[in-house]
Formats: structure tokens, C-alpha cells, sequence
């Protein structure tokens, strides 16, 4: 009986590292969210107590040269583009997803999910190669001269079709998050009760209105934070907006001028960046951590409750 | 009460209206594809494999040096974050019950929405400003942090998936804990590890953002972790940008090689998982 009592203490002193190590390593997801603020923070330091945050946000200069640094035109730029992109992906999404769900059998779905996934995957620079080439000469020629003729009263309308623009910036948005928030709506809708949808049908509701009455009230809560996701993935897209927002610090009412945004400045200016500058850009890069944050943790939430309603 | 005419052709058009959501989708994805196809192969030859970039205003050169330069960072990326975030993973799952684990699957998901341009800012915090250059490691150091909380919940719910008696059985053959999480548990998970590894080695692949100023670029052939470092992805930024035909060129056929790489690597990945399975 001595042997046991010589093992055990072995056996446990074994299982408490590999426990150690184990925290150690959950805990380094922990450690670099840390590093990160800490990061930005460092970087953006100079810039933030020198401009003082608030006068940050709303000055709308932005001149390396006589040092003057303001977040404005980037932010609405950001706005813009993402607004856009929710806009035209919301619909597009809900109906493909509800297509999908509700209109196809099964084995249809999981055919079509593949190209969807598919579209997913490709990477943000070659949607932004496309776009420079294939979509913005379509937005030039075709598209904004006819949104200029029909609906040319309205000052988003209004201007020169240029091509690269908040435009062609937003529609490049719409096409890579319309996967993200279909897949996610898709999951949602999967979760609602086929006994709502027979109940409406048993009262002899068309499919469609099924959906609107039963379907869609249910799912409503998962299909916000479905957006809300692809809302945070749209302000923080860095690569296909550079190459078609057409870079310019301005703010333009027009939707086909030109302008600027968070991530396109830093990925434009960054590299070749100093002293002040370098500073400023980080500022940028930590409005749009605090921003994203924020809505990733509400998207989260939305999606977790609409989940929990479930079970 | 509306005509059972009215209702049936609101039912109708809706149905339409959902089925044409479906284009919204595939149109522009056949067009990529195809386009990147059809130029990439156009713009490609021996010489794009295997030559430098040609200087400004010349035609010809390659880009050889670029695709040895995203295998060269995506190595040190995951050489730095499959482990932490595999690691991660299996601690969500093993032990990750209480409170902490709580909190670090909360933060996992809250940084896998942050924007990978924000990762390279951290990056050239943590990295380029020490060393006073830009270099591969900056740029792998920024991959890693972008692939570690995917995999931490990706491999959670694998591990969570080995059933409870597997364990239970290798506990009370007296194999001690440890043993039973890397030989028992982990083993049968691996496959759906592996699956998930491949995954963001694909997603890491594809991206530039955090590249631009970590890695930044490098026009000559590189094997230093602490110099700057060319890339794919980075090289079709800059070609695409630039007002020259052959470089357009070059970059539709960098294009089309990365799309391929990343499609090789998610095709095989998906083909593992649905082997898994059955």
C-alpha cells in the first residue's frame, strides 16, 4: 500500500502544470486584448492630449504639414460607406436567407450555403482589385449617370460621376458582408418553432405572410444582431474601401464624390508616417477599436438572447 | 379582409423578390471568379513565378519573392498563434467553467470583430517601434493575434463535442488528467482541430491591412525574420494602385494565385471535416 501514497503526489503535481499551463494559455487571450489597448493608447497618446479628444472628432482638417489633425471627414466617410452597405445588404441578406430557410428544400440550401461560404473567403484585396476594375466603371457610366437622371434633385445625386467615391466604396461593403449577415440570419431563422409556422398556416396565412407574422417577429432580435455584426465588419473593412473610396479628406453630401475613412486613411499614411502624424492615425485606429468594440459586444448579446429564447 | 388574389400575389411577388436576393450573391461572386481567372491566367508566366519585381516603367519581372514572402509570414504567424490559440481553446474547454473562462471566451469573441488594420497598429506598437525596422515578425506577430481567438472558439467547441464517457472511461483506467485531455481528448478532437487550423491559416493568408505597415514590403528576396518582407497580398495592393498596364496584369495573376491558396486550403479542410463525420 506504500505505492500509491508515492504515486499520487506525482500524478497531481503533473496535473496541476498541465492545469497551470492550461490558465496560462486562456489567460493569454486575456493578456492581448490588454496589449492592444494598451497599444493604441501608447501610440495615440501624443495626438489625443495634445488635440484633446472631443476637438479630435469634430475638426474636419487634416494637413500633415501645418500639423493639424481632425478625425471628421474619416469618420463620416465611415459612416457613409457602412450606412450604404447596410442599406443595400439588410434586404438582400433577409431575403436570401428566408429563401433559403423557408422557400427551398433542405438539399438546396446546403447547395447554394457553399458558393455563399465561398464568397466569404475571398479575401478583401481581391474584392477590392475587382471593384477597381469591373465595379467602378459600371458605377461611372452606368449607374450614376442614371441615379443623376432620375434622381438628380436629391443632393446625394448630385456632382460629376467619378466612379470611385462613397458609392462604389458602400456597394463593395454590401457585397462582402451580405454573406456574414446571411449565415447568421439563416442560423437564426433555423431556431424559430415549426409549430409558430404551422399555427399560421392552420389559420390559413400565405407562406409570406407566415413569415411576416410568425417567422420574422420571432427571429427579430438575432436578425438585428446579425446586422450589427455586419455593420462592425463593414467600419472596420480596410482594403476594398482604400482602393475605392477615392481618398480624399473631404466631406461631399454626394454619394458620388470622393472621400475618406478610418481604415483607408491609416492603411494609405501610416507607413510613411511620423512624429504627430503617426500619433494621429493611431487615434483613429483607437475610435474605431471603441467603436467596433461596442457593437460586437451588443451583436453578441442580441444574438446569445435570440439564441436562449430557444432553449 | 383582402381578395385571396391580393394576398396570393403579395405571397407571390415576395417569393420572387427573396429568390432574386439569391443574384445579389452569385452575380457578383461569378464575376470575380471568373475575371480573376481569365486575366490572372493571361498575366501569368515562368517569369512571374520565379523573377523579382521589374523597377518602375519596365515590363516583365515576377513576383516570386512576394509568394515566398506571405509562406515565409504565415509560417511565423502560426508558429506563434496556433499554439495560443489551440492552447486557449482547450482551456475554454477543459476549464473554462467558471467565471475566468467566462471572461476570456467573452473577450475571444469580442476580439475576432476587431478590425485587422487595428491589429497591425498593435503590431508596429509592439514590435516595429522596438526594433526600430519594419520586419516578417511584425507582420507574422500581427497574423498570429488575428488567428488566435477564431481558434480559441473554434477548437472549444470541438474539444466539447468528445463525448463525456471517452473521458470517463480513461479516468477510471487511473490514466491521470493530463494524460486524459492530451491523449484521450485532444486525439479525437484533432481531426476537427486540424480542420479549424487550416481555416485561418487561409484567412491569414488573404490578408493585407495588417501587412502594410508591419511586413511593409521589400523589393529583393528575403530570409530575415527582422527585415521588411514582401507579400502577395500587399504586392496587389500596390500593383492594382499603379497607373501601369503590366503591372494590372501582374496583379489579377497574383489575384488568381491567392485564390487559389486559399481555396486549396478551405476545399481541403472542408473535405477533412465531412471525412471526419461520416
Amino acid at each position: 500500500m506504500t505505492q500509491p501514497e508515492e504515486y499520487r503526489p506525482r500524478a497531481n503535481l503533473a496535473d496541476r502544470a498541465f492545469g497551470a499551463v492550461l490558465i496560462a494559455l486562456g489567460g493569454a487571450v486575456f493578456v492581448i486584448a490588454g496589449v492592444i489597448v494598451l497599444e493604441l493608447a501608447k501610440v495615440s497618446g501624443p495626438a489625443v492630449s495634445k488635440v484633446g479628444l472631443g476637438h479630435f472628432i469634430r475638426a474636419s482638417d487634416w494637413d500633415a504639414v501645418r500639423d493639424a489633425y481632425g478625425a471628421a471627414p474619416f469618420i463620416y466617410g465611415t459612416l457613409v460607406t457602412s450606412g450604404i452597405a447596410i442599406l443595400l445588404a439588410l434586404p438582400a441578406s433577409v431575403g436570401l436567407a428566408l429563401f433559403l430557410t423557408e422557400m427551398v428544400p433542405a438539399r438546396v440550401r446546403t447547395i447554394v450555403s457553399f458558393p455563399i461560404s465561398i464568397l466569404a473567403g475571398i479575401p478583401s484585396v481581391v474584392f477590392g482589385l475587382w471593384g477597381l476594375f469591373v465595379l467602378a466603371p459600371i458605377l461611372r457610366h452606368q449607374v450614376e449617370p442614371f441615379l443623376a437622371r432620375t434622381l438628380g434633385f436629391l443632393p446625394w445625386f448630385k456632382g460629376p460621376p467619378i466612379g470611385l467615391g462613397y458609392l462604389a466604396a458602400g456597394v463593395i461593403l454590401a457585397i462582402m458582408i451580405l454573406p456574414t449577415i446571411t449565415s447568421i440570419a439563416v442560423e437564426v431563422l433555423r431556431t424559430v418553432p415549426g409549430s409558430l409556422r404551422e399555427a399560421a398556416l392552420a389559420l390559413g396565412a400565405t407562406r409570406w405572410e407566415m413569415i411576416r407574422l410568425s417567422v420574422l417577429p420571432y427571429a427579430r432580435a438575432g436578425i438585428l444582431g446579425a446586422t450589427i455584426l455586419g455593420l462592425g465588419r463593414a467600419l472596420g473593412e480596410t482594403m476594398a474601401v482604400t482602393m475605392l473610396i477615392g481618398n480624399s479628406p473631404t466631406i461631399s453630401a454626394s454619394l458620388f464624390a470622393p472621400g475618406y475613412s478610418l481604415p483607408a486613411v491609416i492603411a494609405n499614411e501610416f507607413a510613411e508616417a511620423s512624429g504627430m502624424q503617426t500619433s494621429a492615425l493611431a487615434a483613429l485606429g483607437l475610435i474605431l477599436f471603441g467603436v467596433t468594440l461596442v457593437l460586437n459586444s451588443l451583436a453578441r448579446a442580441l444574438v446569445r438572447v435570440s439564441r436562449r429564447s430557444v432553449a | 379582409m383582402k381578395s385571396l388574389l391580393v394576398r396570393r400575389s403579395v405571397d407571390f411577388t415576395m417569393t420572387v423578390l427573396c429568390g432574386i436576393a439569391l443574384l445579389a450573391a452569385l452575380i457578383p461572386l461569378t464575376s470575380v471568379l471568373w475575371l480573376v481567372v481569365s486575366r490572372g491566367i493571361s498575366g501569368m508566366n515562368l517569369a512571374f513565378w520565379t523573377h523579382l519585381p521589374a523597377p518602375v516603367g519596365e515590363t516583365g519581372g515576377g513576383v516570386g519573392n512576394a509568394i515566398l514572402g506571405t509562406l515565409y509570414i504565415v509560417a511565423i504567424a502560426s508558429l506563434l498563434g496556433v499554439p495560443l490559440g489551440v492552447g486557449a481553446g482547450v482551456y475554454l474547454a477543459e476549464k473554462g467553467d467558471g467565471p475566468f473562462g467566462d471572461v476570456v471566451r467573452f473577450t475571444a469573441e469580442v476580439l475576432s470583430g476587431v478590425p485587422s488594420i487595428v491589429v497591425g497598429l498593435v503590431a508596429y506598437g509592439l514590435v516595429v517601434l522596438p526594433m526600430r525596422r519594419f520586419s516578417a515578425l511584425a507582420g507574422g506577430v500581427a497574423l498570429a493575434v488575428l488567428m488566435v481567438p477564431t481558434l480559441a472558439r473554434s477548437t472549444e467547441e470541438l474539444v466539447r463535442l468528445v463525448p463525456r464517457t471517452l473521458r470517463e472511461a480513461s479516468l477510471a483506467l487511473g490514466i491521470p488528467e493530463w494524460k486524459t485531455s492530451l491523449r484521450v481528448v485532444l486525439r479525437t478532437a484533432l481531426p476537427g482541430i486540424v480542420t479549424a487550423i487550416l481555416l485561418a491559416v487561409a484567412r491569414a493568408s488573404g490578408e493585407t491591412a495588417p501587412l502594410l505597415f508591419t511586413s511593409l514590403n521589400n523589393q529583393y528576396w528575403n530570409f530575415r525574420a527582422d527585415q521588411p518582407t514582401a507579400s502577395l497580398t500587399v504586392q496587389i495592393f500596390n500593383y492594382a494602385v499603379s497607373p501601369y498596364e503590366d503591372w494590372h496584369g501582374k496583379a489579377w495573376a497574383a489575384a488568381l494565385v491567392l485564390l487559389v491558396v486559399v481555396g486549396a486550403l478551405s476545399l481541403l479542410a472542408r473535405f477533412l471535416a465531412r471525412s471526419r463525420l461520416r
